[in-house]
């Protein structure tokens, strides 16, 4: 393609989107939420599960929409597993973060944390697909009870 | 000779009127195939706008004073230019509005409000939203019906449907595209015109992409109102079109009250001015308008039948090459098309299409298009939509067919 787009779209995000890891639902799931763009028509449905401490055991996602959604979702649902609600909120920040306003607004501990999604660190470039990046999030966060995210 | 039979004519050296298409964007020049949302503008206008800025400006139909009454007559000049535009049979047929959106807003409250409970609105699966909310919105306040005549899947006006709905003779208006901002299907506009009249209903067409790509004749239409807007024909923001017949629009009740729609006031009752300035309350889009009016001097000596053909053979080849490449479908394939063409690639999302083609320097829509019920009704919820214009090359449709094979084969 172009230096640009592969920048935006990496390989890892463009991996997920064609094979997401973490699609499908939890069974018996402790939370669940839906995201949906009405002006696109992508949307997310978000399950979890919570271990016996409580955090996040096993996040799943059901998600119609772009190659930026879908790799979204995917990614985070595998970087939030294991954390608690603190450290999620913690990561949502973050990743908000690095949307706005990419990673030169990030310290070194920020872009540690962050991890694989510092895969859509190019996103902040292009602001009417931001959306795409946090519908997932905004379905995890309800899911999950936090009341963030909307 | 009408477009379909002259020859492809060579419209290329217009292009340098447009000083936006020397631009670039991302590094890359700027391939601007999104002129259906919006077109860009010639020098022509630019200059007329600036010009009345500058040198001849004040406000329409009040001032006794030199600089009034010169705009006045740029003014309504242009209402003279946009009857001979759409053959009104006369000048106090044109309302101008703030865009096609305003114009039918205009219909749905004014003409809408003569209708009864019990009547209906008809309009078709493949209309803007602009074409269904304000009935909706009529249909919520006044108890009409609101009814919908089918697309077949070929992408046209399924007539048969269109007579169905009409049957009971319960249709006061049949309100539907001229030409579709989705499919580029061109619909038989003189034969529903004949369908509606036949069950007893008026006809209104929404001409916001058709005027721009074909000649309109309103009469020869046998229409009832018309609308379209300026932005879309090269010209500016802030102006549009409403033609209607003459005694419909005395039958009308004014839209907004104000300034410049009025005979006189009192805080008894007040008169209304003449048609068409009952429906222009308020201080016009005077700046707009002139602009609207250089617009339509610049399209008129291309020749809209020269713009026709350029552009059907730019749709031609199009499809051509876009159907060429792997696993892209185009939505809909209507016999009268116009230069608007959406599409999908499967297993790619139209937005990604959308941001790799910008990439790329390529302007095109992605997502509903204003048109929701259409998706639906193709089981899509977004395409990416590719849409040509006067100053649109053959080469730039090649440009696209080649950055689309890399985006297809980068995506999937």
């Amino acid at each position: 393609m172009s230096e640009t787009a592969e920048n935006l779209y990496r390989a890892l995000v463009v991996e997920r989107a064609r094979r997401p890891l973490h699609a499908g639902e939890v069974e018996a799931a402790d939370g669940a939420a839906d995201g949906s763009n009405p002006l696109c028509g992508d949307r997310v449905h978000v399950t979890l599960r919570r271990g016996d401490d409580s955090r996040l055991a096993e996040i799943r996602h059901a998600t119609r929409g772009c190659a930026i959604c879908i790799a979204s979702a995917d990614l985070m649902a595998e970087s939030a597993t294991g954390l608690d609600d603190a450290g999620l909120s913690a990561l949502w920040h973050r990743f908000e973060a690095l949307l706005r306003d990419g990673e030169a607004g990030l310290g070194r501990e920020d872009g540690a944390a962050l991890g694989l999604l510092n895969a859509f660190a190019d996103l902040h470039e292009y602001r009417s697909r931001r959306k795409c990046a946090t519908l997932p999030w905004s379905a995890l966060l309800a899911a999950a009870g936090t009341g963030e995210g909307s | 000779m009408n477009a379909l039979t002259m020859p492809v004519p060579d419209l290329s050296a217009y292009r340098a009127d447009f000083p936006i298409l020397s631009e670039t964007v991302r590094g890359k020049a700027l391939v601007f195939l999104d002129s259906a949302a919006s077109a860009q503008k010639p020098n022509q206008v630019i200059d007329a706008m600036t010009h009345a800025m500058r040198h001849q400006y004040a406000n329409v139909h009040r001032g006794l004073h030199w600089m009034s009454e010169r705009t006045s007559d740029a003014y309504e000049g242009v209402r003279d230019k946009v009857a001979a535009l759409l053959n009104a049979s006369s000048r106090d047929e044109i309302v101008f509005t703030g865009s096609s959106t305003n114009a039918i807003n205009l219909v749905a409250h004014s003409y809408g409000s003569l209708l009864r409970p019990g009547q209906a609105v008809l309009v078709s699966e493949m209309e803007h939203h602009a074409n269904i909310v304000p009935w909706q919105m009529l249909r919520d306040r006044s108890g009409i019906a609101l009814r919908v005549a089918k697309v077949t899947d070929a992408g046209e006006i399924d007539l048969d449907s269109l007579r169905a709905e009409l049957a009971d003779g319960k249709v006061g208006l049949v309100s539907v595209t001229h030409m579709s901002n989705v499919l580029g299907t061109i619909t038989p506009a003189a034969e529903i015109a004949a369908i509606a009249h036949a069950a007893g209903a008026k006809v209104m067409f929404d001409g916001s992409q058709a005027a721009v790509h074909q000649p309109v004749d309103v009469q020869a239409l046998d229409a009832d109102f018309y609308v379209f807007t300026g932005h879309k024909l090269y010209g500016p923001t802030g102006i549009g079109v409403l033609w209607a017949r003459r005694a419909i629009l005395e039958a009308m009740p004014p839209f907004l009250g104000g300034g410049d729609m009025i005979g006189s006031v009192s805080f008894e009752r007040s008169l209304w001015a003449e048609v068409p300035h009952k429906f222009e309350a308020g201080t016009p889009a005077i700046i707009e308008t002139i602009g609207l009016g250089a617009a339509i001097d610049y399209v008129s000596a291309i020749g809209l039948d020269a713009i026709r053909a350029h552009e059907s053979d730019l749709t031609g080849y199009a499809l051509e090459r876009l159907q060429a490449i792997e696993g892209l479908t185009v939505m809909g394939h209507a016999r009268a098309r116009g230069g608007v063409i959406s599409f999908s690639i499967a297993g790619a999302h139209a937005h990604d299409i959308a941001t790799l083609l910008d990439q790329n320097g390529i302007a095109v829509r992605a997502g509903a298009h204003c048109a929701e019920p259409l998706m639906k009704r193709f089981g899509l919820t977004s395409t990416a939509r590719a849409s040509f214009a006067l100053y649109t090359t053959r080469t730039e449709i090649d440009v696209l067919a080649e950055t689309l094979d890399r985006v297809r084969s980068f995506l999937v």
